[in-house]
């Protein structure tokens, strides 16, 4: 079971939230720049470590907020919770 | 290889079982082979046996890190069908299944192969529609889905006794699929490597692959071992959910990402369901064990994940949605779980390719890969031997990503 810290309501147990997917990578800033091969690349090659990654959660049984996380793969440690910016 | 029959049992029965043959061997390991295999699991021993007997390759070495048969092989729900929707899917699931039916005799080892058929419960309308359409879709391809009513239902399986008309989700229809089967999972993984053992393949376990190693020229000439350098000039990986893993270490990215699915097992009780029951609209499935264990499964963990403990949410999931069906399994006492590490594709349908590194082969994506394990290894097998992909499978290789030509399959249970 994970923990995750909602910025707005504290930690919180993960049955109240709703994965939200992967967090990133930023499109680019140049969308034209990048290639059709890159394209392709980024939108379906993601990155698959065993380690940390960072991923959106949904606070849907809760105060409704959008958060992201950086959690661990193999321990499912939880950190760098913070509030989303922009979805 | 010692064949195994009723004559050799008695045989052996009146030496007081004190000849019996090791089903393998464990040979040296040599510094060259012509291929090596990664992963000792279903698809790994059968693309060796594969090798072996159509394509006479026998100078192959099946490196795997744990024991034989550790893996997925043995963390799965032992279901074998062939109930997919794509015109690409459904022939590669049809032949596989028809492979698995005549195992038992092909490998001289008991598969305990069931074919007891596998029942969809149905509670929405727009999962009836898709079961519709794959129906058609099956029916095209050699495959069979009957519709059933919910009397035909309830009389076929008494246990179900939730999901009445007064429930959440009432019953509304189902569907039949009569291929499908379960057989035990170990034998299919001991079967596959006495019988490729046999005709010459060296498997050895505890040997760690730890990196993948690259020539001047760009091409694999071999692999990292916990146990030294091995090499080769044809790497074939059956890794599941490590495949990234692997292939990162020669600089090499796929569209994957690992999940963790899980399953449990009740305690053994008298026969009480004698089919597969699948509940899609539930995301729940569970068919009874020889043993007599009720063995259940759901949906994946959501996030990305190596790990192969059960989350608590998942399980409870996993416990609402059968009891809402089978609410006297309530007293049901449960086991023990398993997990295992599932990589899934971009589209969710399996990768058998060549690779951007000449002489390395990926067979990964698996989601489901136990029915698959004889028409993975038959194709991916041919593959490795001639270079070209095999016609079953020449749809599911890495050039569909590039050319945005998806096979998107759902699972018939998660609802990813």
């Amino acid at each position: 079971m994970l923990e995750i810290e909602c910025p707005f309501c504290g930690s919180r147990d993960e049955r109240e939230f709703v994965y939200g997917g992967p967090a990133g990578p930023r499109r680019p800033d140049d969308p034209e720049g990048v290639s059709d091969t890159g394209w392709v690349d980024r939108l379906i090659v993601p990155e698959n470590p065993l380690g940390p990654v960072l991923e959106h959660w949904w606070h849907l049984r809760g105060c409704g907020e959008w958060v992201t996380i950086r959690r661990d793969t193999q321990t499912h440690e939880t950190n760098e919770a913070r509030r989303e910016q922009c979805r | 290889m010692q064949r195994y029959s009723i004559f050799s049992l008695a045989r052996h029965a009146l030496a007081g079982h004190r000849n019996w043959q090791r089903a393998w061997r464990s040979p040296p390991l040599k510094e060259k082979y012509e291929v090596i295999i990664v992963g000792a699991g279903g698809h790994g021993l059968a693309t060796a046996y594969y090798l072996a007997k159509n394509h006479g390759v026998t100078d192959v070495a099946v490196l795997e890190r744990g024991w034989l048969g550790g893996g997925n092989v043995a963390r799965n729900t032992v279901t074998v069908r062939s109930n997919y929707l794509r015109d690409e899917s459904i022939p590669f699931y049809v032949k596989s299944v028809k492979l698995f039916e005549g195992l038992t005799r092909e490998l001289n080892f008991n598969l305990m192969y069931s074919k007891r058929g596998m029942v969809d419960i149905v509670q929405t309308y727009p999962k009836l529609r898709n079961l519709r359409r794959r129906m058609l879709a099956m029916d095209i391809f050699g495959s069979t889905y009957k519709p059933m009513t919910v009397s035909e239902i309830r009389r076929r399986i008494p246990a179900l006794t939730g999901g009445g008309t007064d429930s959440r989700l009432p019953i509304i229809a189902g569907m039949l699929h009569p291929d499908a089967a379960v057989s035990r999972h170990d034998a299919v993984a001991w079967g596959y490597a006495r019988a490729a053992d046999g005709r010459g393949v060296s498997i050895h376990e505890h040997t760690e692959v730890k990196s993948l190693r690259r020539g001047s020229d760009g091409a694999i000439n071999g692999v990292e071992t916990s146990r030294g350098e091995v090499a080769a000039e044809k790497v074939a990986l059956a890794v599941s959910g490590h495949t990234t893993t692997l292939t990162e270490t020669a600089g090499l990215r796929l569209p994957l990402r690992t999940f963790n699915l899980t399953a449990f097992v009740s305690e053994p009780v008298k026969p009480v369901i004698n089919m597969i029951v699948n509940c899609p609209d539930l995301g729940v499935y569970l068919s009874q064990s020889d043993k007599g264990e009720l063995i259940v499964g759901g949906a994946p963990d959501p996030g990305q994940s190596f790990r192969r403990d059960i989350k608590q949410t998942v399980f409870e999931d996993s416990v609402c949605a059968m009891l809402e069906l089978f609410p006297a399994f309530k007293r049901l006492k449960l086991l023990r779980q398993w997990g295992g590490h599932l990589d899934f594709a971009h589209d969710a349908s399996p990768i058998m390719s060549t690779t951007d590194v000449p002489g390395l082969f990926v067979s990964a994506g698996w989601w489901g890969g136990y029915k698959a394990i004889p028409a993975g290894g038959l194709t991916l097998a041919h593959l490795v031997a001639t270079g070209e992909p095999h016609p079953l499978m020449a749809p599911f290789t890495l050039n569909r990503f590039r050319n945005l030509e998806f096979i998107s399959e759902t699972g018939t249970t998660a609802v990813f």
